[in-house]
C-alpha cells in the first residue's frame, strides 16, 4: 500500500539524512522503525507526508506517487495520513475537543472550522473516538490541562478522525513513563488493528518495539541495515544498527516483559 | 592519560570565560567607552543662573497640581477628551485589524519571501517615521483637527503591533503548527488552529498596550495641531493657565492608569 522508492533527502547543510531508501509496507501492517539519534527516522516519517521535502525519490501510497503532486492534492493526499507526534504536539491553548476535530480540517471549510461548526457526523465521531480512549470526560478541557500520557491520547484520536489508511507515528512514548509508554504502544497497536490501518512507529526502545509490532526495520546512517522480525534482532544485529553495546541485558528484558504479558 | 590532564587542572581556579577573548581589546572598549561618556557629559552646557530663575515658574506650575481647575475651562476639557478617545479607540481599532495580515506576512516562517520583503518594508517605513513627523506631514495634507491625529495613530500602530506580532510567530512551536498542516488544513485554517491560539494572549496584551501608548500620543499631537486633548493642554500652557493644565494632566494620568489596570485584568484572563 505504502512503497519508497529510492527516497533520498539531503538537507542544504549538505547531510545526507536519507539514502535511496527502498521500502514497503503492506495493508494494516504496523512496523517500527528503529535507530540511533540522527539515523533519519523522523525525517524518513516526515518525507512520506512531505511536511519535509524529499530531494529524490518516490513516495507511492496506493498508485499515486506523493512526491509529484501539486500543493492542492497534496492536502487531499495528507488526508489519508494520520500522525502522532513526539511530544505530543497538540496546540495547547485549544480545547481537547478543538484539537481532535482539527483532524478534520481537510475535510470542512474554511467557514465551518473557523466558527467551530463541524458536521454532526465528525462531532459524534470525535466524541465515540474520545470515549475509546477514556477521555470522553475532558472534551472540553484545555489541551494544557492533560497530563502526558492523555495528551497522547488525544494526538492519537486527532490522527484517526482523519480516517486515514496509514499512521506515521514520531516517537510517541518519548516523553512518557515505562508503565504509560506501553499502555500508549497498546492503544495504538490495537487501534490500527481493529481499523486495518497500517503504521509506520519510530521509536527508540527496542524492547517495547520488540513487544508490540511483528516487523521491526532498522535504519543507520539514513540506510536500511535491518529488517524482519523483532525476534532476529540479535547482539550482532542490534550492533550493526547502534554500534558497539552489551546488548544482553536488552535482550533479556524483553523476555521477561513477553512472560510478563502472556500471564 | 585523561589522569594527567586532570592533574594539570585541579587546584587552578576557574573563571567564566570573557565575553571578548582578546585582553587588549577588552581594556580598550571598556576604556573608550568610559572616556566617551566623561567627554559627552562634558559637552552639555548648563546655564546655573537660567535654572535658577526657572525654578519660580517649575514650582508655581507643581502648586498648581494642589489647585487644578477642572471647571473655568470644562467644556474646552472635555470636548478634547472626548476627541481624544473617539482618536484613539478609531485608531486603535484601524491600526490592529491592518497589522494583522502584514503581522502574518513578516513571519519568516509562514510567508514566502517576497511577501516578507514588502511587509517587513512597511514595518520599517512606519517605525522609522516619529509621530510627530507623521502629524506634521499630515496636518499639512488634510488640515488641523483629529482626522489627521486619527491617521497619524493608525499609521504608528501597524509598525509597533504588524512587528511584535511578527516576531512573537517565529518564536513559536514549529511542531503544534506542523501537526495542523499534517491533517491537511488550508493554509487559512493552518492559521486559524495552528498559529492563532500561540500567539493570542501575545496579540491581546499588545493591543491593549497600543491603546494605551495611542491616548498617550493623542496628547502629545494637539501641540502640532492634530486635534484632540493636546491642544486644550497646549491652550492652556500658552495662556499660563496652569491650574486648567494641571486638572488636564490629572485627567490624562486618571485615564492612563485605568486602561493599564484594564489591560492587567483582560492579560489574566486570555492566558
Amino acid at each position: 500500500m505504502l512503497r519508497l522508492q529510492k527516497l533520498t533527502k539531503t538537507y542544504k547543510t549538505g547531510d545526507q539524512a536519507l539514502k535511496a531508501i527502498d521500502l514497503e509496507v503492506p495493508k494494516g501492517q504496523v512496523l517500527a522503525l528503529i535507530g540511533p539519534s540522527g539515523a533519519g527516522k523522523s525525517t524518513m516519517i516526515r518525507c512520506i507526508n512531505r511536511l519535509v521535502e524529499p530531494t529524490d525519490g518516490g513516495v507511492h501510497l496506493g498508485d499515486m506517487d506523493l512526491t509529484k503532486l501539486g500543493s492542492s492534492a497534496l492536502r487531499k493526499a495528507r488526508r489519508e495520513m494520520g500522525m502522532i507526534f513526539q511530544e505530543y504536539a497538540l496546540v495547547e491553548r485549544l480545547t481537547v475537543m478543538e484539537n481532535v476535530l482539527s483532524g478534520r480540517l481537510g475535510y470542512v471549510g474554511f467557514w465551518r472550522s473557523f466558527l467551530r461548526r463541524f458536521p454532526q457526523s465528525d462531532v459524534d465521531e470525535a466524541f465515540r473516538l474520545l470515549d475509546r480512549v477514556g477521555l470522553l470526560h475532558m472534551a472540553d478541557k484545555r489541551a494544557d490541562e492533560l497530563s502526558g500520557g492523555q495528551r497522547q491520547r488525544v494526538g492519537i484520536c486527532r490522527a484517526l478522525i482523519q480516517n486515514p489508511k496509514l499512521l506515521l507515528v514520531d516517537e510517541p512514548t518519548a516523553s512518557l513513563d515505562p508503565k504509560t509508554s506501553r499502555q500508549i504502544m497498546r492503544l495504538i497497536t490495537e487501534l490500527c488493528k481493529e481499523r486495518g490501518l497500517a503504521a509506520i512507529i519510530n521509536i527508540h526502545d527496542v524492547a517495547l518495539a520488540q513487544m508490540f509490532v511483528p516487523r521491526v526495520v532498522g535504519l543507520r546512517f539514513g540506510e536500511v541495515v535491518y529488517d524482519g522480525l523483532p525476534t532476529g534482532l540479535t547482539p550482532g544485529k542490534l550492533t550493526e544498527i547502534y554500534g558497539e553495546e552489551d546488548w544482553e541485558a536488552t535482550i533479556e528484558k524483553v523476555d521477561d516483559e513477553d512472560i510478563e504479558a502472556t500471564e | 592519560m585523561s589522569h594527567r590532564e586532570l592533574d594539570d587542572m585541579l587546584g587552578k581556579g576557574w573563571r567564566k570565560p570573557a565575553f571578548v577573548k582578546n585582553p587588549l581589546v577588552r581594556w580598550l572598549l571598556i576604556v573608550g567607552f568610559v572616556a566617551y561618556l566623561i567627554a559627552a557629559f562634558m559637552t552639555i552646557e548648563v546655564d546655573w543662573g537660567r535654572v535658577y530663575e526657572g525654578l519660580d515658574r517649575g514650582w508655581a506650575f507643581i502648586l498648581a497640581f494642589t489647585s487644578p481647575d477642572f471647571l473655568s475651562r470644562w467644556s474646552d476639557i472635555w470636548g478634547g477628551l472626548v476627541e481624544s478617545i473617539v482618536m484613539t479607540v478609531a485608531a486603535s481599532v484601524v491600526g490592529i485589524l491592518i497589522s494583522i495580515p502584514i503581522g502574518l506576512g513578516a513571519a519568516r516562517n509562514i510567508a514566502p519571501l517576497p511577501v516578507y520583503v514588502v511587509c517587513r518594508g512597511i514595518v520599517a517605513i512606519s517605525r522609522a517615521l516619529q509621530e510627530i513627523i507623521v502629524a506634521i506631514l499630515l496636518v499639512a495634507i488634510f488640515g488641523f483637527g483629529p482626522l489627521a491625529g486619527f491617521l497619524t495613530l493608525s499609521f504608528a500602530t501597524i509598525g509597533f503591533l504588524s512587528k511584535l506580532l511578527a516576531e512573537d510567530i517565529e518564536s513559536m512551536d514549529k511542531v503544534q503548527a506542523e501537526a495542523i498542516k499534517a491533517s491537511g488544513a488550508r493554509w487559512m485554517q493552518w492559521i486559524n488552529y495552528g498559529v492563532q491560539p500561540q500567539v493570542m494572549p501575545r496579540l491581546v496584551g499588545l493591543s491593549m498596550y497600543r491603546i494605551d501608548i495611542n491616548f498617550r500620543e493623542s496628547a502629545i499631537l494637539g501641540l502640532v495641531g492634530a486635534g484632540g486633548i493636546g491642544a486644550t493642554l497646549n491652550t492652556a500652557f500658552d495662556r499660563y493657565e496652569y491650574d486648567t493644565a494641571a486638572a488636564i494632566l490629572i485627567l490624562i494620568i486618571g485615564i492612563v492608569m485605568t486602561l493599564e489596570y484594564l489591560s492587567g485584568v483582560i492579560r489574566a484572563r486570555v492566558q
